[in-house]
């Protein structure tokens, strides 16, 4: 037996190898020690990238098939076994979230130098690898579903890590909260799944959905794992809580709320992809709000001054991308985008990490300029991650949004409309990019005083260059000349949408390429003109770019539409049904039991011969009653 | 004449009513425990006359198991006449009300 088939038989290893990190790590921490505890962390997560990665050469290979592994029976009731199931969609998923983030673990490592409860924080990190390995391996939707609500607690866990600061820990909160509504749609999905099929194997559920399931609950099913979805990976209505995650450590940012568990929402979808094949209802749902999300981040982006803030919207935006790809059945171009987004979006937090590390915990973008010459690796890696984000070929950014563009144009008809959409969305990241690249790290220091940037050490500059590298040619495995990962997909979809090949592709490319490039000028122009040609610009638009910079005022809408009225829900069953109803119920059980009790007191006199004469007293009358009815 | 089951019914009858009525006349917890006593005896009688009447030996089963009750009943009632005798100076039921309600 071969390593890959030991590998590919024991896939729970992935699994494992960050769980017993994350347990050794939260018994001995303390005494392991700052930078060790994080060296162990990066080599559990880094093991278990490299079990991945030997397993799957058999399926890049194409000499072996995709397979489930049972691991032991959980709930035999629920037909919910712990199986793992290792086909090349779980594989690719596997290597992105292992990969970029055994470089998140080791760039953690400097991040967190000095750090109190450093130790502490690789207990998380690995925890969440675990929990994010398991969903994407699962083989059944219960345990998707444990992996799925382990993203959630540790993101909560890991965005209020600086829990002392209050609007971390009302972050952490909020991100829980949010979650847990979509997690509400979702869990309804899976129990119409469990109802009609009475299991939750992927197996049984995904093979031939279409036997059991009706046209109109497929509809059902769809849409509400797409509410779970919009949850997850943050998309309308439901991403206000992406934004405020920024509040957590720079490395959570970019491992959670950029490379991984924000993607848990786009890879359920392409994993259900049978299901959303039986419904165009659904899957125009799921385009259009990828879309509309997709335009309507990237134009808060836009006006945003915090580095991490644009950066955050920008995900919101790429997600959205994601959503339009799996929407339209390009399943292969959606993962793909997400898998080239890991790189760079990765890529981006952490330099933006690396800026606020180097500039004394300074995020906001108008006090920054001229960091190019004193971050020089810094600055390189992320010209590179802009050029890959905004779609210039030939980085990755540009492939896989292009495929996911032409795809939805190729569908002709409303489709086209999605696509106008995602093509100015093209546009606006170009812009707002080019603009956080100038304000960085071009034109004049804006330095406050007494701060002096510098470069980081190279436990952090190493992952930027490795992932620089992954923008660079990450997006040359699928592309119209040899589309590789298409062919390495293509199992584990059904129902694939197929780009238009040919002219057509050449000319959309070439389309979004120019509205790419028109967007890279106009930010060039603005902001690296000390003219005033910028202020010219917001000015023209004094109201519309204020509302961009507050994100439309959206928290404050949910504030008072939903918050204050759940709020005051909340407070009419504290103060008054709970006070009156619930307290009124316990209270009077009491007084009742100590009326009764008052009234039946005096009949234990304390004369034991009076309780004999009773006792005498029933016999006699037992004895009557006996001999008066025969018997008993 | 001759002696009946009936003749043994009747006297355990006789022998349980005189042990009620002590039980609820006597005021002294000694005089009480022994109505008791008399009381068990009564019913052991019944046993036994019941058991050789239907020729079945489980009546005299059923005495050894009253008997060992009654044994262990007397040991803890007697040790807590004593007690109380000790601390009260009485062993009158009637002044022992401490538990009225």
């Amino acid at each position: 037996m071969t390593m890959s088939d030991f590998f590919t038989r024991n896939i729970w290893l992935i699994v494992l190898l960050p769980a017993i990190g994350a347990v050794l790590l939260h018994f001995f921490g303390r005494r392991i020690g700052e930078p060790l505890a994080g060296w162990i962390a990066s080599v559990m997560i880094g093991l278990s990238f490299l079990v991945g990665l030997v397993a799957a050469l058999p399926l890049f290979q194409g000499t072996a098939e995709a397979h489930v592994v049972r691991v032991f029976d959980w709930i035999p009731a629920l037909g919910a076994t712990a199986e793992l199931l290792w086909d090349p969609l779980s594989a690719l998923m596997v290597l992105v979230v292992a990969g970029v983030g055994t470089l998140i673990h080791i760039y953690g490592i400097g991040y967190m130098h000095g750090d109190e409860r450093f130790t502490r924080f690789f207990v998380y990190l690995n925890l969440f690898a675990t929990s994010m390995l398991t969903l994407v391996l699962a083989n059944n939707f219960a345990v998707l579903f444990v992996g799925w609500e382990l993203v959630g607690l540790c993101s909560y866990l890991l965005i209020s890590f600086w829990y002392t600061r209050p609007s971390a820990a009302a972050a952490g909160k909020k991100a829980f909260i949010v979650n847990r509504i979509g997690d509400f749609g979702f869990l309804i999905g899976l129990m119409i799944i469990f109802s009609t099929f009475g299991t939750l194997s992927y197996t049984t559920v995904l093979s031939d959905p279409g036997k059991l399931l009706g046209a109109g609950t497929a509809t059902a099913v769809g849409l509400l794992l797409l509410v779970g979805a919009t949850g997850k990976s943050a998309q309308l209505p439901l991403y206000v809580w992406l934004p405020d995650a920024m509040e957590g450590p720079t490395p959570v940012s970019a491992l959670i709320h950029a490379a991984t568990m924000v993607t848990a929402g786009v890879f359920m979808i392409a994993r259900t992809s049978a299901i959303y094949a039986l419904s165009d209802t659904a899957s125009i749902v799921v385009a259009t709000i990828g879309a509309l999300t997709a335009f309507y981040a990237a134009t808060i982006a836009m006006a945003q001054t915090d580095i991490k803030r644009v950066l955050a919207y920008s995900t919101i935006s790429q997600l959205g991308y994601m959503f339009l790809g799996v929407g339209s059945a390009a399943y292969v171009a959606g993962v793909f985008h997400l898998m080239t987004h890991a790189f760079f979006k990765a890529l981006l937090f952490l330099g933006a990490g690396a800026v606020i590390h180097g500039m004394s915990d300074e995020q906001n973008m108008l006090k920054m300029g001229g960091l190019w010459s004193k971050m020089k690796t810094t600055g390189v890696t992320m010209a590179v991650a802009t050029l890959a984000i905004s779609g210039i070929p030939p980085f990755a950014g540009f492939w896989s949004k292009d495929e996911i563009l032409s795809s939805t144009f190729g569908r002709g008809g409303w489709w086209v409309a999605l696509w106008a959409i995602g093509l100015v969305t093209a546009g606006l990241t170009a812009f707002y990019m080019t603009r956080w690249f100038v304000l960085t790290f071009l034109g004049e220091p804006r330095w406050d005083d007494g701060v002096h940037p510098h470069e980081a050490p190279k436990v952090m500059t190493v992952p930027l260059m490795v992932l620089a590298a992954l923008a660079t040619v990450g997006g040359l495995i699928n592309t119209p000349f040899k589309a590789g990962l298409e062919h390495f997909l293509e199992p584990s979809f059904t129902h694939l949408t197929s780009a238009p090949t040919g002219a057509t592709v050449w000319l959309l490319a070439a389309v979004s390429v120019a509205v790419a490039l028109v967007g890279i000028v106009a930010a060039w122009r603005l902001y690296t003109r000390s003219d005033g040609a910028e202020e010219a610009w917001t000015s023209s638009i004094p109201l519309l770019w204020r509302r961009m910079g507050h994100a439309y005022y959206m928290d404050d809408v949910y504030g008072t539409l939903l918050v204050a009225p759940g709020k005051l829900l909340a407070a009419w069953w504290a103060f008054v049904f709970d006070k009156n109803v619930i307290d009124g119920i316990v209270n009077g059980t009491g007084t009742a039991v100590r009326r009764i009790g008052a009234a039946l007191r005096p009949l234990q006199s304390g004369f034991v011969r009076s309780y004999a004469l009773t006792i005498a007293a029933g016999v006699v009358g037992l004895v009557i009653w006996f001999l008066a009815t025969g018997g008993l | 004449m001759t002696v009946t089951a009936g003749w043994y019914m009747t006297l355990a009858a006789v022998l349980f009513g005189i042990g009620a009525l002590g039980i609820l006349m006597r005021r002294n917890a000694v005089v009480m425990f022994m109505c008791i006593e008399l009381m068990l005896n009564a019913v052991n009688l019944t046993f036994i006359a019941a058991g050789q009447e239907l020729r079945d030996l489980t009546g005299q089963l059923a005495v050894f198991f009253v008997l060992v009750v009654a044994a262990a009943e007397v040991v803890v009632g007697l040790a807590i006449i004593v007690a109380v005798f000790r601390n009260r100076k009485t062993a009158s039921v009637d002044e022992l009300n401490e538990l009225k309600g």
